[in-house]
């Protein structure tokens, strides 16, 4: 037992990685850090549900049934828990690799590609891997310092690495990626189901009021213009979130990120096919939805272990290593 | 029991077992880090978690091929059992969508389950395997995933052995 007595705040991991990420809660929300469009995001949603429910739900619980708000309240939660947690997640980032990896990895390529005369520029970093027949190229990222697996890319605006790079959306204010793709597909599906619901409900409200009392007095006794914002508001969402709900069921269906349909990666042409489809719509989607909860690789939430606390002269273990990566590597696993 | 050969050359003679480390917390006090292996990825099968299981040349003369690649072995065993895909990752997936996923604050996903059968795999090899013969694993997901990393110590000599062969013979075995 040391008798230095600890007495800094424990520094976090989160607080040291490299990155233009925003953390909050001591590290457990992790989001890009232009974050003003999800705001907007927010807005937009709470916004048009709160005068759905304050101005629609009261009349159309009375006159047709209280099972229509009650659907809309369970929907609109289930939204909002698929944005917050595709927004405050850990898309699948890629930890940057520390020095001993990254000159192992440099060793390795310069002995793969021999002599380069001076003045020549050096081959590019490229490694070829086969996937079930088919040959891949893995790219070297100088950011991280490491060969991307396949399907990860080097997101710019999070300056991260990201397993199964979907794409970087403002919207939710995060990247999509291996580990909370699902989350933002659900949230694009039940957010074209609640904008329907409710576009839909907002007609069935001004018919009915209509039918009651004419059309024109319906526009004067509603408060204001709001049915009409909203409906707009849900004719263009409508259209936009439908839409992006269709483009995504369609790359689930063949096992696609939005990444590789941009870049044309697996369009047919050269006789390039998809290694990671199943071939079979019903094994992809299954593979994408219902696939596992995978870790993240980033332990934010892990104590740094630093060394600057004086030394116990009977504590052995401070003096051995002067090497800090491989002090805390040893310690990590000891302790 | 005789004395643990305490010279370079004796210990040559060996097989493959240092004598001198006998234990995790022997080797953190009497070696010092020589050299770092990696080992990569396996992605032939497509983006599964999977390592290689060629034999790197640095650990020749520290272990057997066997015992190397039965611990690689394992761990693919280990994380092909996490990402399978079929019933029981079903009926996790569609409880936690109708729970809005909030069933995690409860129970642990299969996956971290795993990781933990991983994590005390690794230890156990690193107490009855590796550390004998002055090696150490690394658990992968410190690493992203992306190696295994074997750090590779020698031991520092006869210099330092005098505190160090004091340190053995109190802590006994």
């Amino acid at each position: 037992m040391s008798a230095v007595m600890i007495t800094r705040k424990v520094t976090r991991k989160w607080e040291k990685l490299p990155g233009k990420n925003t953390f909050c809660c001591d590290g457990r929300v992790m989001m890009a850090r232009q974050k003003g469009v999800f705001y907007l995001t927010l807005f937009l949603i709470i916004g048009t549900c709160s005068l759905f429910f304050a101005f629609e739900c009261p009349y159309l619980a009375v006159h047709l049934s209280p099972a229509i708000p009650v659907f809309a309240v369970l929907l609109f939660v289930f939204v909002m828990a698929m944005l917050l947690r595709t927004s405050f997640s850990d898309p699948g980032v890629l930890p940057r690799a520390l020095p001993e990896e990254a000159n192992f990895i440099e060793m390795e390529i310069e002995a793969a590609n021999g002599n380069v005369l001076a003045g020549q520029r050096p081959p590019p970093r490229i490694k070829n891997v086969q996937i079930n027949n088919q040959i891949v190229k893995l790219k070297y990222c100088y950011t991280c310092k490491i060969f991307r697996p396949p399907r990860a890319s080097h997101c710019s605006i999070c300056d991260n690495c990201v397993d199964r790079f979907d794409h970087h959306c403002p919207w939710v204010g995060n990247c999509v990626g291996k580990r909370n793709y699902r989350y933002f597909y659900l949230f694009t599906l039940s957010l074209s189901l609640l904008t329907i619901y409710i576009f839909a409900f907002d007609i069935v409200h001004v018919v009915l009021r209509s039918v009651d009392s004419g059309f024109v007095n319906t526009i004067k006794e509603t408060p204001g213009t709001y049915p009409f914002i909203r409906v707009l508001v849900c004719f263009f969402t409508l259209w936009s979130v439908v839409g992006l709900t269709g483009f995504h069921t369609y790359l689930i269906s063949l096992n696609q990120t939005t990444n590789e349909d941009i870049k044309g990666s697996w369009s047919g042409k050269n006789r390039v096919q998809n290694p990671y489809s199943h071939k079979n719509i019903i094994e992809n989607c299954c593979e994408v939805l219902c696939g596992p909860t995978y870790p993240s690789v980033l332990d934010r939430r892990g104590v740094m272990l630093e060394d600057s606390t004086s030394p116990n002269p009977s504590d052995a273990s401070t003096h051995k290593s002067s090497n800090p990566v491989s002090q805390t590597t040893v310690r990590q696993h000891f302790l | 029991m005789s004395s643990a050969p305490r010279t370079a050359t004796e210990r040559t003679k060996l097989p493959y077992c240092h004598e001198s480390f006998h234990n995790l917390q022997e080797l953190r006090h009497s070696a010092s880090l020589a050299n770092k292996v990696f080992i990569q990825r396996d992605y032939t099968d497509g983006t599964i978690c999977k390592f290689q299981t060629k034999f790197p040349s640095e650990l020749d003369s520290r272990i057997e091929r066997t015992l190397f690649e039965d611990t690689v072995k394992m761990l693919n065993n280990y994380y092909a059992e996490a990402e399978k895909i079929g019933g029981q990752s079903y009926i996790e997936g569609c409880l936690a969508c109708l729970t809005v996923y909030l069933v995690f604050l409860c129970i642990e996903t299969r996956y971290e389950k795993v990781l933990k059968k991983i994590s005390r795999y690794i230890q156990e090899q690193n107490e009855k395997v590796y550390a004998p013969r002055g090696l150490l694993i690394t658990d992968p997901i410190e690493r992203g995933m992306r190696v295994i990393e074997i750090s590779v110590y020698e031991d520092r000599g006869s210099s330092g052995s005098s505190s160090g062969s004091s340190t053995t013979s109190s802590s006994g075995r």
